[in-house]
Order: C-alpha cells, then structure tokens, then sequence
C-alpha cells in the first residue's frame, strides 16, 4: 500500500519535473520566488514581504505561481535556495535581507536569464535590481509625534546592528524631534540581533530606567512595545503595525507595503520590460505608510499628518540643512539636502545622539 | 517481567543493524508526522531524501553540507571514543575561521600560491588553540571539559561577531557587518564545474583515511579505545591519561578549525556573523550516527546533510516547513540510541537468577 | 537613578534561569547529565502560550509548560535510564528536537498578543517604596521559584528521601547494594528537571516577554546548565549565580545606556567567561569539588545481576 504510494509519487513528481523543464523555455505562467530570512509569522520584516508576494498571487490570478522559503539563513545555505529556486524555472526571485547579495549576485552569473530584485542591497547587475524603502521618512515624523508628547524629553532606541540603515533611521528620528523640540536627546542600546524579543524587551526596560518616556526600535519583535504599554510609556511599531500588542502605549507605526512594488517589477517581467535598477522608494510611491495616529492629542496627530504631507510632496526632507554631526561639524549646509552617497553609507550620529557609534 | 542482559561483549551484527533500523523507525514516523500535517507522505519523503539526489548539483551540494560534518566528526568520534566530551566544536570551528580568515583578509592584496596553505594551517592552529583551553583545564585543574568547551563556544561566536562588526569590517561595504570578500589567492580551488564542490571535500576524505589508521593502527589509537572502555585497565597498563586527553582535543580542535577555515574560504568567500548552522553541534549526532566509526561517520554525515538538504527541498516544493528538519533528526538520533541498547544488552524474559553456570 | 525597576527587571531576567537550574540541579544530583535543558525550555514555553492563548487561564498555561517540559524529559529517561544510551548525546538529542517541535507547533502562534501574568498587589503593601515592589508585586512564577529553591535545599538536606537522591548520586552500586530503586529513583529526578525546564520556559512566553518566537530562550538552557556547576551543586548558590547572570544580562544593555564604551560583544561574554573561572577555581581542588559534584554524573546505571 504505502510503495503504491511511493511509486505514485515518483511517478508523478518525475512527470511534474520534466513538465516543468519543458515550460521553463516558453513559460505559460510566470514564477516568481520569495527568499526570506525569517519566519512569515514574525509579525514584522518578513511578514510584509510575504504580504507582497500575497499581492501578486491576487493581482495576477492564474498567470503567476509564487514559491517561498522561509527562515534561510544568511550564508551559504542562502547561496543553495536561490540557486535552486533559479534552477527550477523561476523567472523573477526576491531576496529580501541584505545579508543575501553576495549570493544573489553570484547565482545571478549562473543564471543570465532569471530576473534577481536583491533588497536592501548595494550591488546590481544586468539581472539583479536592488530596491529600498526610505523608512527614514517615518522616522522623521514618528520623531515629531515624539518631540511634542515626551515630557522627558529623552526617546529609548532599542538597536539591532549599527550599519547605515539603522544610524539613518536614529538620526532622522532625532532631527524630526528636534525640529519641535530643540532639547530632545535619544539614547540608544545594541542588541546586536534583528530578532530576539528577550534582549529587545530588557534594552526597553533598560531605557526606560534610565529616564527616557518614549521608546522605539528598529528590531523586529513587539517587545519593547509590550514593554511600553507594561510601564505606561508610549512608542513606535516597526514594520507593522503593532497595535494589539500594545492598543494604549503605540503612538503609529512604520509600515513596510511592498505591494505595489512587487506587483509594478512583475509585471514588468510578464510584459518583458522588466531592467535593472536601483530604486529607493518611500511615502511618495507608498512603499512607506504610517499606521492611524493614536493614543496622541488630535492637534499633534494634525501636526503628523502635515509632516507626513509635507515629506510626501517633496517640500520637507528630513536630511535638509543645517545639520550638524555631534562634534559639532556642520555636515550638511543650510539650504542644502544629504545626498544619496551620505544616506546610503551614514556612518555618524547627529548631534543630540547619547554615547557614541560601535566602532 | 522483561529485563536487559548484558552480552558481554558488543554484537557487531546489532552494531551494523542498529543505524539502519533506528533510519527505517525514522521513516515511518517520518510518514506519521506528514500525513498528521496533511502532506502526502510518499511524495514528502520522495522530495526530502531522493529529490536532492536526482541532480549533479544536488549531489555537490549535498558533499559540500556534508564536508564541515564528517571533518568535525572524525575528531569528535575519536575523542569519544575515549571518554573525551569535546561539545565545543562550533567554537573551535569559529576560530579556525577568524584565524584563516584573519590572514585571508591581511594579505589581501596577494598573488602568491602560498596564501591558500598558509591560511589552511593557520586555521587548524586556530582550532587546535581553541581547544587547547579545555584540554588545559582538564589536565591542569580537572573542570569538566563538556562545560568548558561549551562556554568557550559562546566566546567564540561573540568575538567573530565583534570582529566582524568592528575593527574586521569591510572599509568598502557601507559599514554592513561583514569582512572583505577574500582573494583569490586564498580560495578554495573548486572540484568540479559549475559547483561549489571545494577541496574540503578531499580534505574531509582524508580525514576518514586517517581517522581509520589511527584508531585501529597507531599505538594512540589503541590507547584511546581503552581508555574509553576499560579506564581501570588503562592506568594499570601506564597510559598517560593527561596525553590522551591532549591528543583528543587537539585533534578534534584541528578538523574543527579546518572545517571551519575551509567553510569561509571555500563556500562563503568572507566572514560573516554568522558561519554555521550548529556545524559543531550536529557533528555530535554524526560521531554516534556513524557508532564512532570513520566510515560510519561519513556515512552519517552524508544522512545528515541530506536531511538539511531535503528540508530545504521540501520547503520549496511542497511548503513544508523549516522546522521538520531539526524535529527528523532528533527522532533520528532517539531511535539510534535506543536501538544501540541492543547492541550492549540482550532482552530477556523471566526472572533472575537463571543463569548458565547455574 | 532609581535603582528599584532595575531590580525588577533583573529578577525578571533570573527567573527563567533558576527554575532550569534548580530542576537540572535535582537531576545532576541523582547522578545524571540532562544537557536537553534549552530543548525542554522551549517546549514548556510553547505549551504555555498555546494553552494560555487558547484558554485564556495563565495558570492552565503554567501548568500545561510544566507538563510539557516533563514530558520531554520522560522520553531522556526512557532512553537513559532504561534502554541505557548515552547522555550526552540522548540530551543534545533532546534539545535538537526541542527546537524543531516547538517551532512546529509555534508556528501558528506566531504574532499572537497574550495579557502578561498578573502581578501580586496586595493594596498598601505592595506600595511601600522599594520593598514594596520588589517583595510583594511579583507575578506567581516569581514566587514559585524560591519556593522551589528553598523546598529543594530543604529535601536535600534535611529529608531521607533527599539524602538518598545524593547517595544514589555519589555511587550508585552502593546504593543499589543497600536497596535502593536507583533507577526509579533518577526517573523521579530527571522527571522534575524536566518539569522546572517547562516551567522556565513558560515563564518565558507568558510572563517575561508574553509572545511565542522560535528559539525564544536563546541559549538560556545551556546558561541554566553552566549555572549549577557554578554553583557547585548547592541551593543557596544556584540562586546566587541565577541572580548574578541575570544582573550580568542586564547591565551589559545598561551600560551601553551609561556611555560605557566596551563593545557590547564583550560584555556578553561576561557570563560565559565568569562560569569558566569558577569551574576551574572548585575543580582544582579535588576534595572540595568531590564534597559536592556527585561522582556519578553521567555514568550509566545497569544493576549486573
């Protein structure tokens, strides 16, 4: 009975196998394959890709078929799924943690005529797009909500890793604080991880202990927001929204929609426009969205829609001049904008930033 | 009432048999979990354990995941065997990293048909050093060397990721916390075409050739078995407990260490946070899949890695998730080590006292 | 600065690890080595969480980890204690196959929002400054814990049964030559290891950090394990050094606070670092090491007839 079976299912996965060998040249259907470095359940970074990859099965119906992996670890096993994703007739495939562009790239040589979008990344090809989010932009606002609710006027940043992403992300957050409250100051903790509520929560509790009354984060898990609301202090969601983790104490959150992108790159695939590129991507095109202002007096929720507004239109930029690095060194002029060169490889904190970057 | 009796002496046909019957147990409860999960069985076990079979690229990277794991197993099997409880690899096989990555990355700039050698043995060095500490400690001070290797595997980790987070981090990647990719001088030359089949698999075939010879060859090797099942015996005989104890952990320290120099600078091509998924830890389950044996531990390592392979597979295939495979391979040790008991003892039924000599 | 909420998230932060300590401190007693301590974690937080979730009752969650974490540890007897395997590798097993179960059956937990455990507040008492907090606005977990502690500091010492656990520990061929059940003997103690495991990890997902991640305990188990060494097998100092790890995990992410300018990497070593010194400071003398190591530990037991 059971090698009945067996024998049924070789019979039929080798059928499949050669079926899709042969489509894989003139494909009716196109494929589209998701890499992703964490659980689709996290609630978070992950979750949000998967969202996308949602949205592209529903717009497309029958024409796409998606396939994802889920918690591939950075390193060499990355290397193995996106090769084997690229082997099996997948005509587009996401990446979506930086940690896989080295292997996104080298898969990318085998495979010239697999189309690669690499997330967060810094290296292209002729079939390898990168694209980002400017979550930068909600932090300038989620800053300004700060800067006019905190009475300590100390914001708690609970850190993953201090590369370019995450310093971008603090500074911008400050800058937005400052701009209505000239006496702000963050203070920031490390805990080295994208993922681990434990850390997440005590460097929450830890902030808080040392005075600070709002606290945000750019770690994956609703920790420290759970922490919040347990101590009555208000803060930020990453990534998603975080609300009923924390229905008093979350202010708005900062969301991932990677929707209409991925829709807009598969199509491009369908209709054979598909091209490399970099794009960087924030409220204006609707990569970045702000969850509804809460628990926040209904003329500061204005004052946030105003920024949110004024950032999306193009009239405010939260890296417009002056600003000025903690020495004091004005970095960039009055009247002038960060470049895109100073965003991507941010590597200072501004002034108002407690302690100083992990070397 | 049914009781274990001692054979006296270890069955060889069970110690054959034990591995395959704990695979097949495996297998059935394998089918159990994934029609429970409203998989086809058949087509679940087909696409975990044939399907990465069925292509060269499969069969590659299948060697490639099993390199790491017979190297780390060979050492740790012959540790074992004398009583010798080296938990400590994955540090070992981190720091044989950082050390061959270390000079990978300082020399950068380098031509020289020399780099490769010099960053493999600097790597073993790395390891063996590495694991010195417990040997030391053990020898020295008597702590236990499960518990210092153990610890010593956290410190390992901790010190790549400041490494790599800091003073080793690429000056030209956007402060992202990852070394610079390493020349080409100290890569791994590749085995077969259009794969990542490296040296390391030689290496590790070596490894068994060698583990063979000193277990049932070398005069160390007969020490180290019987200090392992007869330590009375060993002490009366003058075997020097503190040398055995040396040589186990430097060995198991040094594949460690080339394992994980070899992982770097054959696969990866840098260094990462992150460069093993618990190499060190299943390469414990491959020294006792394969009953401490090096041919057994290749075998072993070969089952491990496809089962890590099939995993992904099955992921991509039929959406099966990730955690399967950690749940397979702890059932597949469970009936490895309950098997094993009938290799020592025989089942018996009735009372005792009715024994041959009466 | 208010050093009372510091308090309180240190004694959150050593909780989980003196439940796991204590149990695995009882188990190593009795002569065996359970190294799937992190494996029986992980499973008692995920049935904590799922039963919680699903029920709603904190104290059905609690007793679902506990029975959760016994009934992993069950299976190390079986296989040790009766069918004679190996320890180290049956308990590394263990763990293995904690993870992979937990992450299983998590899955479809994950991203759920549970109501923390509730805390003591006992009106006017629980408001006296310092004391107040610290000693009477715990959760029941807390307070269980140093109940278990002190009852096992008690039976060990105090009590026959607990002297005979320690005899059976230090040479179990005496033992079973004066009549002893050794092995039924160490079924009991693996089995409550197993249980304070599942209790520490429910204390994980419903009280510490009230969600389910994979892999939540992140190494605590084998933290929890260099801890009783630590302590050198005795209860004052397994709470002791859970307190200490504990303190140590919480003023690393502190000082980053204070501008201490050590790489944090560092002072996540402390802990692992400190467990190896104290090893090498009780193991260097043997006597002391042999008043209170049972010399048994991970011997296997087979009564030859």
């Amino acid at each position: 009975m059971k090698r009945r079976t067996v024998f049924k299912a070789i019979a039929g996965a080798l059928s499949v196998g050669m079926l899709a060998a042969g489509m894989a040249s003139a494909s009716a259907q196109t494929k589209v394959g998701f890499v992703y470095v964490g659980p689709i359940g996290d609630h978070g970074w992950t979750y949000r890709h998967d969202l996308g990859r949602l949205a592209i099965e529903k717009e497309f119906g029958d024409k796409v078929k998606t396939t994802y992996v889920e918690s591939v670890k950075e390193g060499p096993d990355s290397e193995r799924v996106i090769r084997q994703l690229a082997s099996t007739g997948h005509d587009l495939i996401f990446t979506t943690s930086f940690g896989f562009m080295n292997p996104t790239i080298k898969v990318a040589k085998r495979f010239p005529n697999v189309k690669f979008e690499h997330a967060t990344g810094y290296k292209q090809a002729d079939n390898v797009a990168t694209y980002s989010a400017r979550f930068y932009e909600g932090r300038y606002i989620a800053g300004v909500i700060a800067g006019k609710i905190s009475k300590a006027n100390k914001i708690g940043y609970v850190a993953s890793f201090p590369i370019p992403e995450v310093v971008r992300g603090i500074n911008a957050f400050l800058l937005g604080a400052r701009s209505v409250n000239p006496d702000m100051s963050i203070s920031v903790v490390w805990v080295n991880s994208w993922y681990d509520p434990g850390k997440e929560g005590d460097a929450a509790k830890a902030l808080i202990d040392q005075g600070a009354d709002i606290i945000t984060q750019h770690t994956d898990s609703p920790a420290p927001l759970q922490v919040a609301e347990n101590r009555g202090v208000k803060g930020f969601g990453q990534a998603s929204d975080m609300e009923h983790f924390a229905p008093k104490a979350q202010l708005s959150a900062i969301i991932d929609d990677w929707n209409p992108y991925y829709i807009e790159r598969t199509r491009a695939v369908i209709d054979g426009t598909w091209k490399s590129q970099d794009v960087w991507q924030g409220l204006a095109e609707g990569m970045v969205r702000m969850s509804p202002y809460k628990n926040m007096p209904a003329d500061i929720a204005k004052l946030a829609k105003e920024t949110e507004e004024a950032i999306r239109s193009g009239k405010l930029h939260p890296f417009a001049g002056p600003i000025k690095d903690q020495s004091g060194k004005v970095v960039v002029e009055a009247g002038k904008v960060a470049d895109a060169g100073m965003l991507l490889g941010m590597n200072f904190y501004v002034e108002g930033v407690e302690g100083s970057l992990p070397k | 009432m049914v009781r274990l009796e001692s054979r006296g002496d270890v069955s060889r046909a069970w110690s054959l048999l034990s591995p395959v019957v704990a695979i097949v147990l495996t297998l059935i409860s394998g089918v159990v979990i994934f029609s429970a999960m409203g998989k086809d069985p058949g087509l679940a076990l087909y696409t975990y354990f044939v399907q990465p079979l069925t292509t060269a690229f499969g069969i590659t990277e299948l060697l490639v995941k099993a390199t790491p794991l017979v190297l780390i197993g060979i050492g740790l099997s012959i540790g074992f065997r004398a009583n010798v409880w080296n938990i400590g690899a994955e540090g070992q096989f981190t720091i044989g990293a950082i050390v061959g990555g270390g000079i990978a990355i300082a020399f950068h700039d380098s031509e020289s048909f020399l780099l490769l050698p010099v960053v493999l043995v600097a790597g073993v060095f790395g390891g063996m050093a590495w694991a010195a500490i417990p040997a030391f400690l053990k020898t020295r001070f008597n702590a236990n060397e499960i518990l210092t290797s153990l610890m010593l595997t956290y410190v390992a980790v901790l010190l790549l990721s400041y490494l790599v987070h800091g003073p080793w981090r690429d000056p030209d990647g956007y402060n992202f916390p990852e070394s610079r990719l390493f020349p080409d001088a100290a890569m791994m030359p590749v085995l077969w075409e259009d794969s990542r089949l490296h040296l390391g698999a030689a290496f590790a075939v070596l490894a068994v050739v060698a583990g063979w010879v000193i277990l049932s060859r070398a005069v160390i090797g007969f020490q180290l078995r019987v200090v392992g099942q007869a330590p009375a015996a060993a002490k009366h005989a003058g075997f020097s407990q503190n040398k055995l104890i040396w040589f186990a952990l430097l060995l198991g320290g040094g594949l460690a260490g080339l394992a994980g120099v070899a992982e770097v600078a054959g696969t990866i091509g840098q260094l990462l946070p992150s460069i093993s998924p618990g190499y060190g830890f299943t390469a414990i389950i491959v020294a006792f899949l394969g009953r401490l044996h090096p041919v057994g531990v290749l075998l072993a390592g070969l089952i491990m890695a496809l089962s890590y392979i099939g995993g992904e597979v099955a992921q991509i295939e039929i959406g099966l998730p990730a955690a399967v495979t950690g749940l397979f391979q702890g059932i597949l040790l469970f009936f490895l080590l309950g098997c094993d008991v009938l290799t020592h003892f025989r089942i018996r039924f009735g009372a005792p006292g009715r024994t041959k000599g009466g | 600065m208010d050093f009372v909420p510091v308090i309180l998230t240190v004694i959150t932060a050593s909780t989980p690890l003196l439940f796991a300590a204590t149990g695995e401190l009882i188990t190593e007693k009795s002569g065996v080595l359970n190294l799937g301590v992190e494996g029986m974690m992980l499973v008692g937080a995920i049935a904590a969480f799922a039963v919680a979730s699903t029920t709603g009752s904190g104290l059905a969650g609690i007793v679902a980890g506990a029975a959760a974490g016994t009934a992993m540890a069950s299976v190390f007897a079986f296989l040790t204690l009766t069918l004679l395997a190996n320890q180290v590798a049956t308990g590394l097993a263990l763990t293995i196959f904690g993870i992979g179960i937990s992450a299983l059956i998590g899955a479809s937990y994950v991203g759920f929002a549970l109501e923390p455990l509730p805390k003591l507040a006992i009106p006017v008492i629980s408001d006296i400054p310092v004391i107040g907090p610290i000693l009477f606005g715990q959760d029941f977990l807390v307070y269980l814990s140093f109940v278990m502690i002190i009852a096992v500091a008690w039976f060990l010492s105090r009590t026959r049964p607990g002297l005979i656990l320690k005899a059976v520990g230090e040479s179990h061929d005496s033992a079973h030559a004066l009549g002893y059940p050794v092995i039924a003997i160490r079924y009991a103690a693996v089995l409550f290891g197993g249980a304070m495991s599942g209790l520490a990890g429910a204390y994980l997902s419903l009280a510490y950090t009230p969600l389910w991640a994979e892999n939540m305990t992140a190494g605590r188990g084998w933290i929890a394990l260099a801890l009783v060494v630590f302590a050198t097998w005795r209860p004052g100092r397994v709470i002791l050094g859970a307190y200490m790890f504990g303190a140590i995990t919480i003023l690393q992410l502190h000082a980053q606070g204070w501008g201490i300018e050590v790489a944090s990497q560092f002072m996540s070593m402390l802990p692992y670092l400190a467990t190896i010194l104290v090893l090498v400071l009780i193991s260097r003398d043997k006597t002391k090491i042999r008043l209170n190591a049972p010399q048994c530990i991970g011997k296997v037991f087979h009564a030859a007839h």
